[in-house]
C-alpha cells in the first residue's frame, strides 16, 4: 500500500532506495502562501521512481516554484507528506531540513547559478561543504570536481576561473557539475536551459543526461518548455498532478 | 572555504569594502593616536621632575607647592626661612638639598636662584640630567643659565647681558646688575625650558640696593663691592630634597610637617604629580570620549555600507541556501566580513600609526617637548584593536538578522 516502504537491505533511510520504492513521493500535499488564501497548491498524489527522467511542464505561475520549494523544503507543506529518499520531511525540523537537502538533492537553477566571485572549483565544491555524508561519499573532491567539468564538456582551465567570467552556457555546465557532486539521489533541475540558444540547450540536455545517468541519479526536471519532452523518460503536465485551485475562501 | 568565499565576496566588491576599511583605519589610528598622546602626555607631565624624594615649602597645598616649586605657575605664599632650610639641610636622613629662589622675572621668563647642585640633582624623564647645549653653567656671581625656550624666544645667544626685572610682569628693573648669558640648556619639555637659571647668591646681589620690595632712592652698591659682601640669603622659596634612604622619607616628611619653629610643608612629588593630574585628567576623558565616538561613527558606517548590499546579494544568499547552508550560515558569513573588514581596518590603523609616530616623533618632542614612544602594541591597545573587531561583529549582528530573516523568507527562489 505504501509504495515508500523502507528496503530492509538498506541500513540507512537516507541511503539511495532499493529500485521499487520511488525516490520522490508526494501524497495528498496542501500548501498556501500565509496570508494569502487565493493562491494554495493542492497535489493529491505526485511520485518520482530512481533513475527515471521526469519533465513537469506547468506555465509560469502554476507552482511549479512552489513545488520545487515543497520538495527542496525551503517551505513545508500544511498538510500531508513529502517523502524524499525514504524520508518525510515535513516532519523534519528547518535544519535538519537543510542539511537533508544537501545531503540528498542536486539543485540547478534556470540563471545567475553561481557565486560570480568564487572559483569554479569552490562553487562546485560548495554544497559538499553543508553534507558531510554526500562529502564521504567522495573520496577526492577536486579530482571529482576536475572530472565531471571533464565530462561535461568544460575547457581545462575553467576550473580555477571567476565562475562570472564564464558564458552562460558555461556557467550552467558549472551548475550541473555543483548539482551532480557526490551524487545526490534526486537531482533538480528549475528551467536550466531557458537562458540557453537552441543549440546550447541540446548539448547541455545531453551532457547533463549522460552524467545524472553515469552518477545513477534521479532527474527531475521543470519547464514551461515541450519541446524538451523528447529526452525524457516521462512527461507529466503540472496541471494534471495539481487539483484545481479553489477560488478564495 | 568559506573565509576564501567570503574573502572573494569582499574582493567582489572591492570598492566599497575598501572605502569602510579606510574610514575604520583612520579613526582606528586617531584613537590609538591620541591614547599615545595621553599617555605621552601623561608620562613627560609625571616625568617633569624625577629622583627629587621630597619637596619642601611653606605651608600651603600640596598641589600649590608643586605649581610654584616646579611648574612656576602660581606664586608662592610664604618663604622658607633659611634657619629652617638649614636645620633640614643639617639631618642625618638628608642626602642633599637644592634651594629654589623664585620671585624676578625676566620678560615673560621664571627667573629662579638655586645652587650649581640643582643642575647635577634635578632629573626629568626616567633619571635624565639637565645638559648644557651651548656655552657653560654659572661660574660668576652675574652669570646666568638660560631655558632652550628662552634662548629660543628671545633669540639670546652665550654672552648676551640680560637685565632681570623685579617681581612678576613688572617694569621696575634690576638695571644696576646686569647678567650674562654662560650657557643655554638643552630642550627637556619641562618648566625649565622657560627658566632663567641664577645663583641663589645673585638674587641677594641684585636685591642689595632693595628693602620692602621697593629700591631704596639714590643707593646703588657697585658690583665689585657687592662681590665682596656676604650674600646669605634670609629666605628661599622652596627646597628640592633627596634623601639617603628611601625608607626614610616618610620620616623626614613627617619631621619637616610637625617642624615647631616654622609651619612648613613636605611634599612626594609623584603623589602631588598624581593630584595635580587628576586635576587636569577631565580633559584627557573627554579626548578619549571624542576618539571613540569616531570609531563608532566608521563601525556604523560599516553597518550602513552592509545594510545597503544586502538587497543586491539576495540571489547570492539564496544559492548558499539552496546549497543547503541554514539561514544561520548566511548570518555568520555577513557577521565573519564585518569581523574580517574591522580586523583589516583595525591592523592598517595601526601600521598608520606607527608610520605617523615615525614621522611625528621628532617634530613633537621639538615643539611640545611631548615625547612619544614608539614602541610594540602594549597590551591595552591589542584590546582596543580586538575590540573594534568584537564591535564590529556585534554592530553587523543587525543587517546580519535581516539577512537571516529574508533568507529565511526567501529560500532559494530569488525573483529580482
Amino acid at each position: 500500500m505504501h509504495p515508500f516502504l523502507i528496503c530492509a537491505t538498506c541500513s540507512e533511510p537516507s541511503a539511495i532506495m532499493c529500485a521499487a520504492s520511488p525516490i520522490l513521493s508526494l501524497q495528498h500535499v496542501h500548501y498556501h502562501w500565509q496570508g494569502r488564501a487565493s493562491f494554495a497548491l493542492d497535489i493529491p498524489e505526485f511520485a518520482v521512481d530512481p533513475s527515471e527522467s521526469v519533465l513537469l511542464l506547468g506555465e509560469s505561475g502554476s507552482g511549479k516554484s512552489t513545488l520545487l520549494s515543497l520538495i527542496c523544503g525551503t517551505i513545508t507543506a500544511r498538510s500531508g507528506s513529502v517523502v524524499v529518499a525514504g524520508t518525510d520531511i515535513v516532519s523534519l525540523s528547518a535544519g535538519k531540513r537543510d542539511r537533508f537537502r544537501a545531503e540528498q538533492i542536486g539543485l540547478i537553477f534556470q540563471q545567475f547559478n553561481l557565486l560570480p566571485y568564487a572559483s569554479v572549483l569552490d562553487n562546485i565544491l560548495l554544497p559538499l561543504r553543508f553534507a558531510p555524508l554526500r562529502r564521504a561519499r567522495v573520496p577526492s573532491p577536486r579530482d571529482t570536481a576536475r572530472m565531471l567539468c571533464l565530462n561535461l564538456g568544460l575547457p581545462e582551465d575553467a576550473i580555477t576561473a571567476q565562475a562570472g567570467t564564464l558564458s552562460v552556457g558555461q556557467q550552467q555546465r558549472v551548475a550541473a557539475a555543483r548539482a551532480l557532486i557526490g551524487a545526490p539521489p534526486l537531482i533538480i533541475a528549475d528551467e536550466p536551459t531557458s537562458a540557453l540558444d537552441a543549440a546550447t540547450q541540446t548539448t547541455f540536455l545531453d551532457l547533463l543526461f549522460a552524467q545524472t545517468r553515469a552518477c545513477g541519479s534521479t532527474l527531475l526536471m521543470v519547464s514551461h518548455d515541450a519541446r524538451l519532452a523528447e529526452h525524457f523518460d516521462r512527461v507529466v503536465q503540472l496541471s494534471d498532478v495539481t487539483l484545481p485551485q479553489q477560488t478564495a475562501a | 572555504m568559506m573565509l576564501r568565499l567570503c574573502l572573494g565576496s569582499l574582493m567582489a566588491r572591492a570598492l566599497t569594502v575598501a572605502m569602510t576599511i579606510v574610514a575604520i583605519a583612520l579613526s582606528v589610528a586617531l584613537f590609538l593616536g591620541v591614547e599615545k598622546v595621553r599617555t605621552g602626555a601623561k608620562a613627560s607631565f609625571a616625568d617633569t621632575i624625577s629622583g627629587t624624594d621630597l619637596i619642601v615649602g611653606a605651608r600651603s597645598g600640596s598641589v600649590q607647592l608643586l605649581l610654584y616649586s616646579v611648574f612656576r605657575i602660581g606664586n608662592a605664599t610664604n618663604n622658607l626661612t633659611w634657619a629652617s632650610y638649614q636645620d633640614i639641610a643639617a639631618r642625618p636622613e638628608v642626602d642633599w638639598i637644592v634651594p629654589i629662589s623664585l620671585g624676578d622675572s625676566h620678560r615673560q621668563f621664571r627667573v629662579m636662584g638655586t645652587s650649581t647642585a640643582f643642575f647635577e640633582r634635578y632629573k626629568y624623564r626616567a633619571g635624565q640630567s639637565l645638559a648644557v647645549e651651548k656655552g657653560a653653567i654659572m661660574d660668576d656671581l652675574f652669570d646666568t643659565v638660560i631655558g632652550a625656550d628662552v634662548a629660543a624666544t628671545l633669540s639670546y645667544a652665550v654672552g648676551d647681558p640680560i637685565v632681570v626685572a623685579h617681581g612678576l610682569a613688572s617694569f621696575v628693573e634690576h638695571e644696576d646688575q646686569p647678567f650674562r648669558v654662560s650657557g643655554i640648556l638643552e630642550k627637556t619639555g619641562t618648566p625649565v625650558d622657560r627658566t632663567v637659571i641664577v645663583s641663589l647668591e645673585a638674587i641677594e646681589a641684585i636685591h642689595v640696593d632693595w628693602q620692602s620690595g621697593a629700591k631704596i632712592p639714590g643707593q646703588s652698591t657697585p658690583a665689585d663691592v657687592i662681590r665682596q659682601m656676604e650674600l646669605e640669603p634670609i629666605a628661599v622659596t622652596a627646597a628640592l630634597v633627596g634623601v639617603k634612604s628611601r625608607l626614610q622619607v616618610f620620616g623626614l616628611q613627617r619631621a619637616i610637617n610637625e617642624y615647631p619653629q616654622e609651619p612648613l610643608l613636605a611634599i612626594l612629588p609623584g603623589v602631588a604629580l598624581q593630584e595635580l593630574w587628576q586635576i587636569v585628567g577631565i580633559a584627557e576623558t573627554a579626548l578619549i570620549a571624542v576618539s571613540a565616538m569616531v570609531v563608532v561613527t566608521a563601525l556604523i558606517g560599516m553597518m550602513a555600507t552592509i545594510f545597503s548590499s544586502l538587497n543586491e546579494r539576495r540571489r547570492e544568499m539564496a544559492i548558499f541556501r539552496a546549497m543547503g547552508a541554514r539561514p544561520r550560515v548566511i548570518l555568520s558569513l555577513l557577521v565573519l566580513e564585518a569581523a574580517l573588514m574591522a580586523a583589516l581596518g583595525a591592523v592598517i590603523g595601526l601600521a598608520l600609526l606607527y608610520a605617523g609616530l615615525f614621522v611625528a616623533q621628532p617634530l613633537v618632542d621639538a615643539t611640545f617637548g611631548l615625547w612619544l614612544p614608539i614602541e610594540p602594541p602594549s597590551l591595552r591597545e591589542f584590546w582596543v584593536l580586538l575590540g573594534v573587531v568584537a564591535a564590529g561583529a556585534i554592530v553587523s549582528l543587525v543587517p546580519a538578522f535581516r539577512a537571516y530573516r529574508m533568507s529565511l523568507a526567501d529560500g532559494m527562489m530569488v525573483r529580482i
